[in-house]
């Protein structure tokens, strides 16, 4: 039995108006298209918020530069961090989530395809929301344009004293919306994976990808919510009087950081997390071997999941808590790196003896494997309280969580980009244009972020919008410079092959890798309603035992 | 394509799944509930620490009876709940309805207390620390109770149509469940400010 049997001749419909088109897309609550939707408002930002990055780093090339202004550069820097986490990051892995999960444990649609809809125009609303900042912020003050202080936003800099005008307004309101999308996408995640598998999909036999977005979805619920309060908080203080964060009334700015870092930390984990399901669907298929320690690698997640719930004062040694509240934090952040290491043994653990293909998805895993060990090594460093004292508010800073947000859930997202591209579409990424990407891409990421972690330990503080000659920080920040460029021109390459091989890839067919979970078995890209008839499975690799009918997983399950 | 069921060698025979509404719903309890946590730790790092007065312990007077209130109404929509389910829609439709009245007297009780605060002792939510954090914490509720209030209202009127039968009895459920939630809270929040806060 071959597996065109489980095809779904594509029908040919009829081109319609523009208009009709758009419209098709405004309303849909299709959970493809919904996700389509995400990525390609994440990738309109990603490239804003990269233009951003450009800038900062055309600021900080040689000493005393004046490229912009320091005003302007505050407003570049925390735009650029905001949009990057919550415009970017956040839409993108729920753009990733929606596509692939409903397929992935054979449903047809989300658990609230309407509620799906909501979410995203909320969280779209959100974005547009912090970017017309830049037209109304300055309200009837006259004072700056854009949020500039910091995508932390410490108090008491938001209060109104020291922020007038709307554009910390902005900034909280943005986030408070979005916010909402948030929680209501994770709810949808979480309903559609607990209420809709297919028959035989135990929860045990889900595919990796479905089990660390369940465990992502429970962790927006937590930690995204501690945002959205402290938001309404902040909003209290601003427009009604309040004093939760108002010093001279008693209030207290490090609740502020607290409350932040709440949210702020696990948030790390809820990005990471959809990272290392890409990499688990990823590496067995082009290691072709299955994932190894399956039951290991649900454990880890669930652990890291409520592990990383209670590390986040590591983002505020140097305020000065007492000595048990840093041994605890110390102590729990560390701990975090037992599961994450964990997780990466098995990757490696699968690749093992395996046939490897290195083909363009598999050199982006490999990448990330690299750079998210040495992310979390310097990680590890920083958890040291007397080592954090030293280089906290550092370019070592800056260059650690670039190399896990860049050097980790970029390459992991690319490599997604590259294995499911043919899947939404229909056609392959060009591997030519790939290799071009990847290795550019490599270069100009470690000409960049490992090259950052040394002004760092020279003492350049984060933030500073220009510094002064012969501290030793010049060359360094030229060739930081030079490699963000380099990795510009990558993000172009890559914006090139998406576009290209829209029209010119190779028609990929229902299962171009010879992989093994469900959204494999239906056609590409995917009818509305997914799958003709709801599939039923027996074993983790429902593909396999399609395929190898005479030694099925299901066989050993 | 009836083939695509021999495909996957053994099917279960029987394949239940819990009901998506109720895991929303239990989801949404658990996101509100990181909320709440949020504010009530706010409310409690911020107890005597405000720099002037009214302070809670001068003005602030315990509402047993509208507690009472609050709570029974989580016994009333459990057994309206169980009637619907049994499909005595008249029994049903009685007790929802004085589920509504028990809310409405709770908020009734909340806006008398918020009235004596704002005109008798002139506490609003800029005075002082606890003016900030009481009415954002009660405030957070009482927005809950009335989101709350209005689902039962449209329950209501549907079942008042006659549109409310033992069919809906699930989602009726899933609204019992944020009802009950809502009761819990109050249960957290009268323990912060009318026993511990003062």
């Amino acid at each position: 039995m071959s597996s065109d049997a489980m095809a779904i001749r594509n029908v040919e419909v009829e081109s319609l108006p523009l208009v009709e088109t758009l419209h098709g897309w405004l309303t849909t609550v299709d959970h493809k298209r919904l996700g389509i939707l995400y990525i390609a408002y994440a990738l309109l930002f990603l490239v804003i918020a990269g233009i951003e990055a450009l800038i900062i780093r055309i600021q900080l090339m040689h000493s005393h530069n004046d490229f912009v202004s320091p005003q302007v550069f505050n407003r570049m820097f925390t735009m650029h961090g905001t949009t990057m986490i919550f415009f970017v990051a956040m839409p993108i892995l729920f753009g990733f989530a929606n596509y692939l999960v409903p397929l992935m444990i054979g449903a047809r649609d989300m658990a609230f395809p309407r509620l799906n809809a909501f979410s995203f125009w909320l969280s779209a609303f959100g974005g547009f929301l912090l970017y017309f900042s830049f037209l109304g912020g300055s309200g009837l003050y006259g004072a700056g344009n854009a949020p500039d202080v910091g995508w932390w936003s410490y108090a008491p800099l938001t209060a109104r004293a020291f922020s007038p005008g709307h554009s910390s307004d902005y900034w909280t309101l943005s986030l408070l919306v979005s916010g909402f999308g948030s929680i209501g996408t994770a709810i949808n995640i979480l309903a559609t994976i607990l209420c809709l598998r297919c028959p035989g999909m135990k929860l045990n036999r889900m595919p990796l990808l479905v089990w660390l977005n369940l465990v992502m979805a429970g962790m927006v619920l937590i930690a995204i919510t501690p945002l959205s309060a402290a938001q309404i908080m902040l909003l209290i203080d601003r427009y009604l009087g309040g004093h939760f964060f108002d010093a001279q009334a008693g209030g207290s700015a490090v609740l502020w950081m607290h409350f932040f870092w709440i949210f702020g930390h696990p948030e790390v984990y809820v990005l990471i997390i959809p990272c290392f399901a890409f990499m688990s669907e990823i590496i067995p298929v082009f290691s072709r071997k299955p994932i190894f320690g399956y039951p290991v690698m649900v454990a880890a997640t669930v652990c890291i999941g409520f592990v990383s719930l209670s590390v986040w004062a590591h983002h505020m040694f140097t305020v000065g808590m007492n000595s048990y509240a840093n041994s605890f934090f110390t102590i729990t952040t560390m701990a975090v790196g037992v599961p994450t290491g964990i997780k990466i043994f098995n990757w490696i653990g699968t690749m093992w003896g395996g046939r490897i293909q290195f083909k363009t998805p598999m050199l982006f895993s490999i990448g990330f494997l690299f750079q998210f060990l040495i992310a979390g090594l310097t990680g590890i460093m920083m958890a040291a309280a007397p080592f954090d004292w030293q280089l906290s508010l550092s370019y070592f800073v800056v260059a650690h969580f670039h190399y896990v947000i860049v050097g980790g859930i970029l390459f992991a997202l690319f490599a997604a980009f590259y294995y499911w591209y043919p899947k939404m579409t229909g056609r392959m990424l060009s591997e030519r244009l790939g290799k071009w990407h990847f290795w550019l891409f490599l270069i100009g990421f470690h000409l960049t972020f490992t090259v950052m972690h040394i002004p760092g330990l020279l003492g350049m503080p984060r933030r500073i919008y220009t510094y002064e000659p012969g501290r030793g920080w010049d060359t360094l920040n030229l060739i930081i410079t030079i490699g963000a460029f380099i990795q510009a021109v990558a993000i172009l390459v890559f914006v090139a092959n998406l576009v290209i091989s829209y029209f010119k890839g190779d028609k990929a067919g229902n299962d171009p890798w010879d992989a093994w979970t469900l959204e494999w078995s239906t056609s590409s890209p995917p009818p509305a309603y997914n799958f003709a008839t709801v599939p039923v499975v027996a074993s983790r690799r429902p593909l396999w035992d399609q395929k190898h009918p005479e030694d099925p997983d299901s066989r050993y399950d | 394509m009836s083939a695509i069921t021999t495909l996957f060698p053994g099917t279960p025979g029987a394949w239940s799944l819990p009901h998506r509404g109720k895991v929303a719903m239990a989801s949404l309890i658990i996101a509100e509930s990181a909320i709440f946590t949020i504010f009530v730790v706010a409310y409690l790092i911020y107890v005597g620490k405000s720099l002037t007065g009214p302070t809670p312990r001068e003005v602030l007077e315990t509402p047993i009876f509208f507690t009472i209130c609050l709570l029974s109404s989580s016994l009333t929509i459990h057994f309206a709940g169980k009637f619907l389910e049994r499909d005595k829609r008249g029994a049903f439709l009685a007790l929802w309805s004085f589920t509504i009245v028990l809310g409405a007297l709770f908020l009734f009780g909340t806006g008398r207390e918020w009235h004596r605060l704002i005109y008798e002792h002139g506490l609003t939510i800029s005075t002082n620390l606890f003016g900030t954090t009481y009415y954002s914490l009660v405030g957070l509720h009482a927005f809950h109770v009335t989101a709350g209030m209005v689902m039962l209202c449209i329950v209501l009127i549907f079942g008042l149509a006659g549109r409310v039968g033992v069919e809906q009895s699930a989602r009726v459920e899933v609204l019992s469940m944020y009802w009950h939630f809502v009761d819990v809270v109050w249960v957290v929040v009268f323990t912060v400010v009318y026993v511990l806060g003062r």
